[in-house]
């Protein structure tokens, strides 16, 4: 049987990444990601690991490295954060195109200036359009059950697409928790070896990455979103083995306290579990209405039908975004959601704020306080599309 | 002597691994250049490309003008995905996941792709150690997006990012020397060659696969749209560069610099400037300023040859 261990998740999700036979990681350090790529270094290092480590000068030589890695044929991990997302941005709608299983591990940090190593979405948001699979974790134990699934689902013939695991800079990358440690024999059960169709070989010359004219890049265009959005079942078929082989389950769309609520609060990441506890605290204290919490897990491929199942009883919907979309209508999630829920007839009134920018902690208490005037702005309107939460004016 | 030169260009494949049928303009010096690498190459080899000429006029879907497996990502990054690839195959032969088949790696960019936007990873890929050999082919401008200057351009050509004009000699930085920069890396091998010195071109190409660790080659690559020449002029303005000492063509194994062809007497630099239309406007004054730096910079070299203790050879690939 696994048991619970105390870790700091970074050091688990490196553990995990170790267990998954990982044949090269490429990584550069960036705070809040740092403990993830020292540790892989320290079980190559230390002969735990048989893989090969490359200490790359950048960020965009890492996802490049990673690129050729992928190609070659080899499992292939790299991990970053913030500014070193925005580095590889180039990087990253080509490893998608180009159909390259990566996993990357994004402990989300906000975007400078001003510099700030704290965390929020402004980095994720930034490479929303890039292809990728992206998927959004709770806590340290979704840290490491969902590298684990990342691998699984990038690698499979179906899919062929690389895989973002976001956890939450310092609020998650940098907590000591406790969690269920995989047993070996539990992973290779789960994740069966990479083999990945294209690889680079003399025996059957290929060329990939071709100069495509106008007669046929919209086709190839085509054929990747086709792609992206099936790989859903992928996902849907993997967390559900995952539930078969470690107990538990995950979805794409959570809800808590949904069964009876009109009200419905969305968050992504860490800060839900903060949410879990101010929705709990205001139904015990039984002011006003029974609010339910949904967290958003998969970020894409986007999850539109089961987010418009979760919400076809809501009368409101308040949403948290932790990343501005300068000078548009409202937080990326936000308009996201509006856009999705646009062609439903019935649909909850929706209200967005933007919080928790450059690691502002929300607490409990801002927590009820957000909801209350969510629930006010639903039913007295407001001149604004969002509001940012907290700010100082 | 005689009898060499009829018989060593028989020992060459007849086998193209770079097919014809390719998009470049008539007399490409590139194009030239990439066929006799690969005539050496072989086929047991993965190629990394940087976005350029090359890989343009190779690879528009869905045609390829490549038997060999090939990759192109991105245009300043070859040297990373080349390091990559290095450091899977590695992992996965000592994981007894495929079998060691002795492939080599090798990247090809052009001289912007190498030589600045490129140089960061490149920098990082030869400290790094990894076993692959870089070819740049330098044609001394970006020519793919419309004969802009790179700081390979040489000093006085007119781009259209470094015109010539009233106020403007043209390229007004002296060309960057990328060799001595591989070289200060400490790296196994590092030559330059010029297609119109094919058996060289192929002899260092061999060299460079065989290096243990990173090997660099710069290769002078005439570009007549670029360059504003003549396509059937390609091949002795290639000569040209070399007999003038403009791009001398020699090789440093570990740290070890050799003249591979020498030329006891240079040409006057107007032998290969008059050539070409991007050195047209140059007055009598700048092209002596530019001989007066070409020969003291080709006694540099040979100074540096001294001190490794190699004799230069006389060039005999006429
Ligand atoms: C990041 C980025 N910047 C600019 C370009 C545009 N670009 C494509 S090829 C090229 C020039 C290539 O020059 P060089 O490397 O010398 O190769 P050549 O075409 O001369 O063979 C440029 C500037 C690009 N593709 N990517
Ligand atoms: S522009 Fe120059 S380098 Fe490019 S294909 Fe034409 S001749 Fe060759
Ligand atoms: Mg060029």
């Amino acid at each position: 049987m696994s048991k619970r261990v105390g870790i700091e998740v970074s050091i688990a999700l490196a553990d995990v990444v170790g267990m998954a036979n990982t044949d090269v990681v490429a990584a550069y350090p960036i705070t809040p990601q740092t403990h993830i790529v020292e540790h892989l270094a320290e079980l190559v290092a230390d002969g735990e690991l048989d893989a090969e480590y490359i200490p790359v000068e950048s960020e965009h030589s890492a996802m490049s490295a990673c690129m050729g890695s992928a190609a070659a044929g080899a499992r292939t991990f790299t991990a970053t954060a913030g500014q070193g997302l925005e580095l590889m941005h180039e990087c990253l709608y080509v490893a998608s195109a180009m159909r390259l299983p990566v996993v990357m591990a994004v402990a989300n940090r906000a975007l400078s200036a001003p510099i700030s190593v704290w965390g929020d979405h402004s980095d994720v948001m930034a490479c929303r359009d890039t292809g990728w699979i992206q998927i959004f974790t709770e806590n340290g134990q979704e840290v490491v059950d969902t590298a684990l699934c990342a691998f699984r689902i990038s690698e499979d013939n179906n899919v062929l697409l690389p895989t973002m695991v976001h956890l939450d800079g310092f609020h998650l990358s940098h907590v000591i928790e406790p969690i269920i440690m995989p047993e070996q024999s539990q992973v290779d059960a789960f994740l069966p070896p990479n083999k990945y169709p294209f690889f680079l070989d003399p025996a059957r010359p290929q060329a990939m990455g071709d100069f495509a004219p106008p007669a046929i890049y919209t086709e190839t265009k085509w054929a990747q979103e086709v792609n992206l959005q099936k790989s859903k079942e992928t996902v849907l078929k993997a967390w559900k083995e995952f539930a078969e082989i470690f107990g538990r389950e995950y979805k794409p769309v959570e809800s808590y306290r949904c069964e009876d609520a009109k009200i419905l609060l969305l968050t992504m990441g860490s800060y839900s579990e903060t949410a879990m506890t101010a929705i709990d605290k205001m139904r015990e204290q039984g002011d006003g209405e029974n609010v339910g919490l949904l967290r958003l897990r998969l970020w894409r491929p986007f999850p539109t039908d089961e987010l418009r199942k979760a919400v076809e009883n809501a009368d409101v919907l308040i949403i948290l975004d932790r990343a501005l979309s300068f000078g548009s209508a409202g937080g990326p999630v936000g308009m996201e959601i509006k856009s999705a829920l646009y062609d439903v007839s019935k649909k909850p009134r929706i209200v967005n704020f933007v919080g928790g920018l450059g690691g502002r902690d929300i607490t409990v208490g801002n927590f009820e306080e957000l909801i209350k005037k969510g629930i006010d702005i639903a039913g007295n309107g407001s001149e604004n599309e969002f509001e940012i939460f907290g700010v100082r004016e | 002597m005689e009898n060499c030169t009829i018989y060593v260009p028989r020992l060459i494949t007849k086998k193209e691994n770079f097919a014809p049928g390719h998009r470049a303009c008539i007399g490409c010096g590139e194009a030239l250049a990439v066929r006799l690498a690969f005539k050496a190459i072989g086929q047991n080899v993965i190629v990394v490309n940087a976005t350029g000429c090359v890989e343009i006029f190779t690879s528009q879907l869905p045609y390829t003008s490549w038997r060999v497996p090939w990759i192109h990502t991105l245009f300043e990054n070859t040297a990373a995905v080349a390091s990559g690839i290095e450091s899977a195959r590695k992992a996965m032969i000592r994981k007894g996941i495929i079998q060691d088949t002795k492939t080599k790696i090798v990247a090809i960019a052009g001289d912007g792709g190498t030589i600045d936007i490129g140089l960061q990873a490149l920098s990082g890929a030869m400290e790094r150690g990894h076993d692959f050999l870089y070819i740049c082919f330098d044609n001394e401008a970006y020519m793919n997006t419309g004969i802009q200057r790179s700081s390979a351009t040489p000093f006085g050509a007119s781009t259209t990012t470094s015109p010539a004009g009233k106020e403007s000699i043209g390229q007004f930085a002296w060309k960057k020397d990328m060799p001595a920069i591989a070289v200060a890396h400490n790296i196994p091998y590092v030559a330059t060659a010029n297609p119109s010195y094919p058996f060289d071109l192929m002899a260092k190409v061999k060299k460079g696969l065989e290096a243990k660790g990173p090997a660099y080659i710069q290769i002078l690559s005439a570009c007549p749209t670029g360059w504003g020449c003549p396509g059937e002029l390609s091949v002795k303005i290639g000569r040209l560069a070399a007999k003038t000492g403009v791009f001398p063509l020699y090789e440093v194994e570990n740290g070890k610099y050799s003249i591979t062809v020498d030329f006891p007497k240079l040409l006057p630099i107007t032998e290969y400037t008059s050539l070409q239309k991007r050195f047209r406007h140059l007055q009598p004054e700048m092209l002596e300023q530019i001989q007066q730096k070409v020969v003291r910079k080709y006694e540099e070299l040979k100074e540096k040859t001294e001190m490794s203790g190699c004799c230069g050879q006389t060039g005999t690939e006429e």
